[in-house]
């Protein structure tokens, strides 16, 4: 049976692992990310995602040698992302280890290279992910430019013309759920989940092992989180030993220690 | 070369996680892409990520099919990953029907059409072993692997079936007949049960 998948997230910012509340990243988690890698190796993680939310441009290079540093530790599937802007840059960050390439405003701007990755790379290796944020009349709308940007896109359709772009499989994070400790943005991932037929990732907001379990049950085929799996001692073992109780399941490598209390 | 191991860098998919696998467990490897420079060698690895159509060109285009083919007669050992084991059975029909290094009698077929069962299969699935072998030292069976693949093998010799898979239908997951292995995940990419399989094979 297929499990579902654990996965954590590094957000670097100019090479560093930061915080993110609300998309905004102030605090420093780790200088280097390959010490967090190095943690989730011991806690039995499945998958590892790391975004550049780095401001500028100029972040490319430093980004790429820190995803070219962490593959050399990372075991289980990495996906990478963050100003994927031209096929060169795509092709250098596969290079450098990852296995995924996360697209996210290109989706918006430069449709036609979501489409040439996936032919050149498989569906498999193209992560679409999608930023979803309220506007003022509370309808769910997409945001790009690392939440920044509103466009008038409906996340549904968004998601089905992703899939139709040559996306092999969702990410979806909630910009109001990110970092504020409530949970996944529920309705909207649900909707997400029956609107396609490829594996939706949850991401936003998790505070507590339960949120894992509200995203499964909403039916995500894997649950992400970030910050709350840096400031945890054996973080992933617990989140997973947790859905394992919660009758979710879950790849048994890291099931083995009892789990701690809810944090 | 005693202890090396080769990988065969023949142009198909992300051959450093292999690479680094390799060192983490104690081994060491390089990546070889000169056929020539294959006799050196009695334990390689052919891995691979993408269509089998030109996977197979590939290696016939450099030579490196007769170079594989001369080691396997040598006597050397063999695993191929993912893509690498579906090159060692007769034939794919991923995209046009395409021969294989048919090593092994077994053809690799699309997942058929499922719902609730998306293809690729992509995610930890359960590893069941058929059979004890030196390979699956230290492993137990049901142990979870990382998989990521659209097409399967079935095999035509059901003693090369080492261990088996199931998604929709049960696939055979690893095989092996005499010096020959073929493993459909990615035990470089399934953190200790891989590392584990790959240190076996380090070791063997």
């Amino acid at each position: 049976m297929l499990k579902k998948r654990l996965i954590a997230v590094l957000i670097l910012r100019e090479g560093q692992v930061v915080q993110s509340v609300r998309f905004k990243h102030t605090n420093v988690i780790h200088y280097d990310a390959v010490h967090a890698m190095e943690a989730f190796n011991k806690w039995a993680v499945d998958e590892i995602v790391m975004l550049n939310v780095s401001r500028s441009a100029d972040s490319r290079a430093g980004f790429a040698e820190a995803v070219e540093r962490v593959s050399q530790h990372c075991f289980v599937p990495l996906a990478a992302g963050g100003w994927i802007g031209d096929e060169d840059y795509a092709t250098r960050l596969l290079r450098s280890g990852a296995d995924k390439l996360v697209l996210n405003t290109a989706l918006a701007e430069r449709p036609e290279l979501v489409t040439a990755l996936s032919r050149r790379y498989g569906r498999q290796c193209i992560v679409a992910s999608m930023d979803v944020k309220r506007d003022e009349t509370g309808a769910a709308r997409i945001a790009v430019d690392r939440g920044q940007r509103l466009l008038d896109e409906d996340p549904v359709a968004w998601a089905r013309r992703a899939v139709a772009l040559g996306a092999g499989e969702i990410l979806f994070n909630s910009v109001d759920h990110d970092g504020a400790r409530r949970g996944y943005d529920l309705a909207t991932l649900g909707e997400l989940c029956r609107a396609v037929d490829v594996p939706v990732i949850a991401f936003g907001g998790v505070f507590g092992w339960d949120h894992l379990v509200q995203g499964v049950e909403a039916g995500a085929s894997a649950v992400a989180a970030a910050n709350i799996f840096h400031y945890t001692e054996q973080s992933t073992r617990k989140a997973k030993s947790h859905l394992a109780r919660a009758g979710v399941p879950v790849r048994r490598e890291g099931c083995e220690l009892p789990s701690g209390r809810n944090p | 070369m005693s202890g090396r191991i080769a990988i065969v860098d023949y142009g198909m998919g992300n051959l450093r996680s292999v690479l680094n696998a390799i060192e983490a467990v104690g081994g060491v490897a390089d990546l070889v892409a000169e056929p020539a420079a294959l006799t050196h060698y009695d334990r390689l690895i052919l891995p691979g990520v993408g269509a089998f159509g030109q996977a197979i060109d590939n290696l016939r285009r450099t030579g490196l099919d007769r170079a594989l083919e001369e080691r396997r007669q040598a006597g050397a050992t063999l695993l191929g990953i993912c893509l690498g084991m579906q090159l060692m059975c007769s034939d794919s029909d991923e995209e046009g029907l395409h021969a294989g290094l048919g090593w092994f009698a077994a053809h690799v077929r699309r997942f058929p059409d499922t719902p609730g069962l998306p293809v690729p299969h992509m995610g930890w699935n359960a590893v069941d072993f058929a059979r004890p072998d030196r390979l699956l030292a230290g492993l137990e069976s049901g142990g979870d692997a990382y998989f990521i693949h659209g097409y399967r093998v079935t095999c035509g010799e059901p003693a090369d079936v080492l261990a088996t898979c199931a998604y929709g239908v049960e696939f055979a997951c690893m095989i092996q007949r005499e010096n020959l292995y073929g493993i459909q995940f990615h035990p470089e990419k399934s953190q200790n049960y891989g590392l584990t399989l790959l240190r076996n094979f380090v070791n063997l």
